[in-house]
């Protein structure tokens, strides 16, 4: 399938396996681990990120916003969304836990079609995946913008 | 035997206020025999986090339309979607979901369109259930088969198309987008993705009123008086006259020609759900830009 195809180049290992357990199971199963995965978006311990360092995903139709602490080693990519937007969530927190640990150039080398590659495209519209398309290259930005 | 009405005295001021429960009677309504409960939302998990006992989802995107066409389900595919979440053709469907029931009167309209009778709206809809801390589940029924019959979907009596709206020009329209949507400013709402219309602005004459005019904060409808001096006296739409709503993809304007219909009771209302992700990429139609509802152009 050209889904897995277009990807499966350089994916850094945890989003290549997340892509893959994705793919492994039914639409609606899909669906269930995309929740599984809101459910699991990491809380950002208050004071953390300082408020005027976060930036707003505007393609995303909820109030989300990302930021990444390039201070350390290693980027750290830090979201929040709000509860009755879980599936916004859901996508954060798929990039968060994908991206975790991964240095600079890995975070960069993640292709702009990742989101279109977990196999939602048939359960959740296009223009929602397109949001966590904003997620995505915003991280990639800020990641570029710091070195 | 219909299921009775919910006689709050709150809901007897609008002119079909059987279209209406509160959220009182529906939590006491729950195991009602007849009384089916719809959640319609636009994230598509939010059920899934937690929803009103009993309650089935619908949902607008994979559900309600066409996957390759952009059109509604057939009479066919339509009766096994309700033979599904065991609804039957005489069963009272009470709806309701997020953002204000923008999706839940989006389904209670293409649920009107195959003309099953007796459909209602939760007044605040899932927010304001939250907020009163009534009963969620994550329980999801599995509603026994039902025989519901095929029916020819009616695009004739609420629905517009293309056409109709370029015949309409001069009569009501009710633009029901943001103020930046309306003026051509941008063709999608703040903070939404962009949604593929090419151009910016309205169909020449429509009157911007936005849908949040028509809600409380709690997400319930205003009282029929302010929708009165809204709508008849501000914008003159008295219902002498045909409306006709739209937004962006029909939505929005679902909920506006709810409360068109059902709560000011104005009988020919049609909703276009082509909506401006069509009309702004049509070739040739007539486009105003700015704050003014513009002139029906002598020809285009």
């Amino acid at each position: 399938m050209s889904e897995i195809s277009e990807s499966s180049r350089e994916l850094p290992g945890a989003l290549a396996d997340i892509r893959d357990d994705f793919l492994a199971l039914s639409v609606s199963d899909r669906l269930q681990m995309l929740l599984e995965f809101s459910e699991s978006l990491p809380e950002v311990p208050e004071g953390m990120v300082p408020d005027d360092a976060w930036e707003q995903v505007v393609e995303c139709q909820s109030p989300v916003f990302i930021h990444v602490d390039t201070d350390g080693p290693r980027p750290v990519v830090y979201a929040t969304a709000p509860q009755e937007a879980p599936t916004t969530r859901g996508f954060a927190s798929i990039l968060v836990h994908g991206l975790e640990g991964l240095d600079r150039d890995a975070i960069l080398s993640v292709p702009g079609d990742f989101p279109q590659s977990l196999g939602l495209n048939e359960a959740v519209s296009f223009l929602r995946l397109r949001g966590m398309s904003g997620m995505l290259s915003r991280i990639q930005r800020q990641v570029a913008e710091a070195s | 035997m219909p299921v009775a009405a919910d006689l709050s005295a709150e809901l007897q001021q609008y002119a079909h206020p059987e279209r209406l429960v509160s959220t009182q009677w529906l939590a006491e309504n729950l195991n009602t025999p007849g009384v089916v409960v719809v959640e319609s939302d636009e994230d598509i998990l939010l059920y899934d986090t937690g929803h009103i006992p009993g309650s089935v989802k619908i949902d607008w995107h994979t559900e309600l339309n066409d996957p390759v066409v952009r059109d509604y389900l057939t009479g066919e595919q339509f009766a096994e979607l309700m033979s599904k979440k065991g609804i039957s053709r005489d069963d009272t469907v009470v709806f309701y979901g997020d953002r204000s029931n923008w999706w839940a009167t989006y389904a209670l309209w293409v649920f009107s369109l195959f003309g099953h009778s007796d459909v209602r709206i939760v007044n605040g809809g899932r927010d304001k259930w939250i907020a009163e801390g009534r009963e969620l589940t994550k329980e999801v029924p599995a509603p026994a088969p039902t025989d519901y019959p095929v029916i020819e979907r009616d695009d004739s009596t609420l629905r517009a198309f293309k056409e109709d709206v370029l015949e309409h020009l001069g009569k009501p329209l009710v633009d029901v987008r943001s103020p930046e949507e309306y003026s051509g400013e941008r063709t999608h709402m703040p903070a939404y993705p962009e949604e593929g219309a090419l151009r910016g602005g309205h169909i020449p004459t429509a009157a911007s009123v936005p849908w949040s005019k028509a809600a409380n904060d709690d997400g319930t409808f205003k009282s029929l008086d302010e929708l009165q001096k809204i709508y008849r006296d501000y914008h003159g739409i008295t219902g002498d006259v045909p409306v006709i709503a739209y937004c962006r993809i029909g939505e929005r304007s679902s909920h506006t020609w709810f409360v068109l219909r059902h709560l000011m009771g104005i009988e020919d209302v049609r909703n276009y759900d082509g909506s401006w992700t069509e009309w702004g990429s049509a070739v040739r139609v007539p486009i105003v830009q700015g704050s003014e509802p513009g002139e029906v152009p002598a020809r285009w």
